[in-house]
């Protein structure tokens, strides 16, 4: 047999950056002080913030060694379902860091940035190409913010009606974000039941769908990994009664070519470019979320937008309809940089290999390991594929035992617990730019856990060990939190 | 988690749908999360409970109870004023799972309507409940 | 295509295991009347030789230092940022990894945060931080959304010397929730009206913003006063988070919620993002807090170790009852804000403010020595509003021409500020420089 990929480094303990430093250190070279002193009034001045003093060594050692206990997609396998950790091409970044990107002022006169305003007009186009739609903003800043911009376009269309409805139809396979986002647009959520094949089906919707329904907010692909085949029926459904359809793009990754959003009866749209479009999430952020839409929805889009007049370009807020702003200025630019350059090395053809591949790699998964864990709907996949512990559970094993001794075994777990229709789910996207050597190696590595899990489920129980810590206790952490030191 | 048998589920007490049990104390009622729905939720980490003095109906939220990964709410299982809470749980949110039916008491309600306590559970019918649903999860 | 790893022999053996005999076939569940039928109509791949000229050319087009002196702040400031921020905040584990949901391998993320979370109290001198919002903007947004479920009043009075960017967004995330939103004026002195909140009641809370939009430090102590007369929360905003190494903090004026751009502490200004949204409050009102929040703990040998934590407020567990809609923030930008401020020390954090203030004060002094008007006699910090003659737009046209961005006239967002500018100063800005503008000016 191989060996098993995870194995024990060389780690440093690091204590916190308070913890460290030396008085009168300092890592920041001074800008040279070439002006007089400015009389300032005592009573403003407060006292000097309690900052650890650092040497640019102490600082560039702590990072590197924090930065070591991390797991990225450059480490390994990132399969974490829904998520789409797909590699995050290198030459993008250096393209975001290109000074004259990177030091642009947002408020400058249009003439300082034609080539700013250019790259995002472009990246408008091919994301509407890309999804079938007729018009995209970038503005928001990740997903969830597109979530709630995309459904105050439904709200604002429907005001414009002269109609207030206050339901939201929402699938039981749905982000929590989704309802979070209609809730903040002051719509109720109702929940819609998939059915056994894990899809809405038109019945379902028919039964909660009526006049005081705004719209329905369908994740297609959805979260178990399946297309939402009765889309276009649930459309008519929804539109039949004035409602809209709000489709969340999370899971675009799987039919980019494939199948075109704006001619299945979607009305409004979000794409998630730090998933699909390849940029890194950063731990946690910066993403982005644009949100495209149908002709209708147009008009209320946010300002400003940017517009093209005989290949110059300026931003205009001269939109009587637009619903205003979302973010203090255009959205996180620098992340759209990286969208941009994706799009432009890929080309069309290879943006629908992408999606194949994707596709495929999760199939190659869910069929190489529905005889090792419970595949509770076994149909074929899109990007991803939903296992659960129920065939471990009888060994005391769990969901989480399995994630945590994925990690010893070098792999990042997959999404677990999510979606919550499947109980102690197990939710693996593995995306497109994994290798099948590398998916052997995942395959092989689950068929291990699952024996150890019969044989010695103490290595599960006890697992992570070659971590940087073992298991934490996150009750304490909760019961007496400690924010802050 | 346990399995029906290792459930503790008293003779004197009544329960409600959402787990809650309710136990008639002189003319107040006590109440508190059942060993089930501590049970399920694991490690208590926070308790929010209601102003003494509020009248809340039968089956309205009288209180949030959460977990690290879970929160629920908690339902008068018969109407009232709320004549005490137990104010311990701020502090120590993990007595409703190490001693729910005693320490780990929320609320006292004085009842609006005594009968209302006959429309609930009694042991042998949650337990049957609870045997329907773990049933069904299972299936 | 170099991204993707798959060889035909790969393809092939995998769809055997799949059981189809295609790549097309694996769509079998996707209708026929779904399918996209045409291939899409975007440009042809580039090589990567061929995409630097592409981006580079690009790039080029953009105005910025040193060729440009651009004096204008307005929520995005020019600061220098030290390439080890950069460097380190390259690194690919911070770069390429998701939100810690996995804390025993995302250790470096969850320290970096708590880190991260408690310099932000120190500089603003609050009980805790969050992990980030998207921007100063939609911080506000979700500060004054907190204090209408604290209070559950429906009424916000927001200062109209507020960043006018960051009003706009109040108002497009207030608007569906019928919320009333009143601005407060501002006074002759650059400050706001706060006696335009008497007589008016049920507020949920007073914001403003300090320094303010014209660069004018607010009166917070008048704040906290005005709020606690009406049972309302006072929620300080801010753009220019570097004033803080200089200016009493916020808390020490005992602010409730205390949000605002944090892009000064060494995030690059990037075309107004990705920057960050700075988040903090006090303890007792943790629970009805937006955003992700990192706690210190241990784990099952005892050791020291982070995670994610309340995180029942969030959308993942409490769905349309969270406290906010937020999942992805801006952690990256959050984490080099850490690195950034662990660089300066706080004799360093100091220094560089009392620099940023000095240097403002010359632009100011050499303006008036000039003959132009500072419009507001409070004192400012890294921004002020210069009166101008009224043909003052041919000149500005003019150092456009040179390369100089001599302020961002206000007309556009107030009306009645006809001929006035607001300048915006920094470290980067030598004495030379200003020199050149105020000549330049003068001509």
């Amino acid at each position: 047999m191989k060996e098993i990929l995870g194995t024990t480094g060389l780690v440093m303990n690091e204590p916190l950056l308070w913890e460290k430093g030396g008085n009168g250190r300092c890592g920041f070279s001074m800008p040279r002080r070439d002006v007089e002193s400015s009389p300032i009034d005592e009573g403003l001045v407060g006292p000097v913030p309690d900052f650890p003093e650092l040497s640019e060594v102490d600082v560039v050692r702590h990072y590197t060694r924090l930065s070591q206990w991390n797991y990225g997609v450059d480490t390994g396998m990132y399969p974490l379902g829904s998520c789409t950790m797909k590699y995050n091409p290198k030459v993008n970044e250096k393209y975001a860091s290109l000074p004259g990107f990177t030091g642009a002022h947002p408020l400058l006169p249009p003439s300082m940035v034609q080539g700013a305003l250019k790259l995002m007009y472009d990246l408008e186009r091919f994301l509407s190409e890309i999804t079938g739609m007729d018009t995209t903003t970038l503005q928001p800043a990740a997903g969830a913010q597109g979530e709630l911009m995309g459904t105050m376009l439904i709200y604002a269309f429907l005001r414009s009606k002269g109609e207030h409805r206050s339901k939201f139809l929402i699938p039981d396979t749905a982000h929590g974000t989704n309802p979070a986002s209609v809730s903040l647009c002051d719509f109720h959520p109702i929940p819609v039941k998939s059915n056994e094949d894990g899809i809405l089906s038109p019945e379902a919707v028919a039964e909660v769908m009526d006049e005081d329904v705004a719209g329905i907010l369908v994740t297609n692909p959805n979260t178990l990994g399946f297309f939402e085949e009765n889309i276009r029926e649930i459309g008519e459904i929804v539109h039949g009664k004035g409602g809209l359809v709000y489709c969340d793009g999370a899971n675009m990754n799987a039919v980019m070519g494939i199948v075109e959003m704006g001619k299945i009866g979607v009305d409004v749209m979000h794409l998630n470019l730090h998933k699909t479009f390849s940029t890194p999430h950063g731990g946690g952020g910066p993403g982005s979320g644009p949100v495209c839409v149908k002709k209708h929805l147009e008009p209320f889009l946010p300002v400003p937008r940017v517009v093209q007049e005989e290949g110059t370009y300026r931003l205009s807020s001269e939109y009587p309809d637009s619903i205003g702003k979302v973010h203090g200025f255009y959205g996180n630019f620098g992340v759209m940089i990286k969208a941009y350059s994706y799009i432009m090395s890929m080309g069309p053809e290879n943006l629908k290999k992408a999606s194949q591949l994707a596709v495929l790699n999760a199939n190659y998964v869910k069929e190489s390991l529905k005889t090792v864990f419970n595949l509770p709907y076994d149909r074929p996949c899109m990007h991803e594929c939903v296992f659960s512990d129920k065939k471990l559970n009888v060994h005391k094993i769990t969901t989480l035992d399995v994630a945590k001794r994925l990690i010893d075994c070098g792999f990042h777990p997959p999404t677990i617990y999510f979606p919550l229709v499947v109980p102690g789910a197990i939710m693996v996207e593995p995306t497109e730019t994994e290798s099948k050597e590398t998916l052997d190696e995942f395959i092989e590595t689950c068929k291990i856990i699952a024996n150890e899990a019969e044989e010695t489920p103490d290595l599960l129980h006890d697992a992570p060990k070659n971590a940087k810590v073992q298991r934490l206790d996150e009750v304490t952490a909760a019961r007496q939190p400690c924010l802050a030191d | 988690m346990k399995s029906i048998d290792e459930l503790n589920l008293p003779e004197n007490y009544r329960y409600a749908e959402d787990h809650e049990w309710a136990k008639l104390e002189g003319d107040k009622v006590r109440v508190g999360l059942d060993d089930y729905a501590q049970d399920q939720l694991q490690a208590i980490v926070y308790v929010e409970l209601p102003q003494v003095g509020d009248s809340i109906k039968k089956g309205e939220p009288f209180g949030v109870v959460e977990s690290v990964k879970a929160v629920v709410d908690c339902y008068m299982p018969v109407g009232g004023e709320i004549i005490a809470v137990n104010t311990a749980l701020v502090d120590s949110p993990g007595l409703v799972n190490e001693s729910p039916y005693d320490e780990g008491w929320m609320i006292d309600i004085k009842p609006t309507d005594l009968t209302e306590m006959d429309t609930l559970y009694t042991r042998g019918s949650i337990r049957e409940a609870i045997l329907k649903k773990v049933t069904k999860e299972g299936q | 295509m170099r991204y993707l790893p798959h060889t035909d022999d790969d393809i092939s053996a995998m769809l055997k295991v799949v059981g189809v005999g295609s790549l097309e076939e694996l769509f079998s569940t996707v209708p026929e009347d779904c399918r996209k039928k045409e291939p899409f109509n975007l440009p042809d791949p580039l090589t990567e030789w061929e995409l630097n000229r592409h981006m580079a050319s690009l790039a080029d087009t953009m105005a910025t230092m040193p060729e440009y002196k651009v004096f204008v702040g307005a929520g995005s400031y020019e600061h220098f940022v030290p390439s080890s921020v950069l460097s380190l905040l390259g690194r690919s584990e911070f770069v390429t990894s998701y939100t810690p949901y996995q804390p025993e391998v995302s250790q470096g993320t969850l320290q970096g945060i708590f880190e991260y979370q408690t310099l932000i109290c120190r500089l603003l001198g609050m009980e805790v931080a969050n992990a980030s919002m998207y921007d100063g903007a939609s911080a506000l947004a979700e500060a004054l959304l907190m204090a209408t479920r604290i209070t559950k009043k429906k009424k916000v009075a927001i200062s109209r010397l507020i960043h006018p960017h960051y009003r706009e967004v109040v108002k497009t995330y207030l608007w569906p929730t019928g919320y009333e939103v009143v601005e407060l004026p501002y006074l002759e002195s650059g400050r706001t009206d706060l006696s335009a909140l008497d007589g008016m009641a049920e507020l949920a809370a007073i914001a403003i913003q300090s320094p303010n939009f014209f660069g004018c430090v607010e009166d917070l102590a008048a704040l906290r006063e005005k709020a606690s007369e009406r049972e309302a929360m006072s929620i300080a905003s801010f753009t220019e988070a570097l004033a803080y190494g200089l200016l009493r903090n916020p808390g020490s004026y005992e602010a409730d919620i205390v949000c605002g751009e944090g892009q000064s502490l060494g995030i690059p200004q990037s075309f107004g993002g990705p920057s960050l949204g700075i988040f903090a409050s006090r303890m007792k009102y943790v629970r009805s807090m937006p955003g992700r929040l990192v706690g210190k703990t241990v784990d099952m040998a005892g050791k020291q170790g982070f995670v994610l934590t309340l995180a029942t407020r969030e959308q993942h567990i409490r769905r349309e009852r969270a406290t906010s809609n937020i999942c992805t923030n801006q952690g990256l930008c959050a984490l080099g804000a850490a690195i950034y401020m662990a660089s300066l020390g706080k004799h360093g954090l100091r220094e560089l403010a009392k620099l940023n203030y000095d240097k403002t004060g010359y632009l100011k002094g050499r303006l008036e020595e000039a003959g132009f008007k500072v419009k507001f006699d409070s004192p400012t910090f890294n921004e002020f509003v210069v009166e101008f003659p009224s043909n003052f737009e041919r000149t500005y046209k003019r150092l456009l021409d040179q390369k100089i961005v001599a302020g961002l006239p206000l007309a556009s967002y107030y009306p009645e500020l006809n001929n006035c500018y607001l300048m915006g100063v920094t470290e980067t800005k030598t004495k030379e420089d200003m020199g050149i503008l105020v000549k330049g000016i003068e001509s």
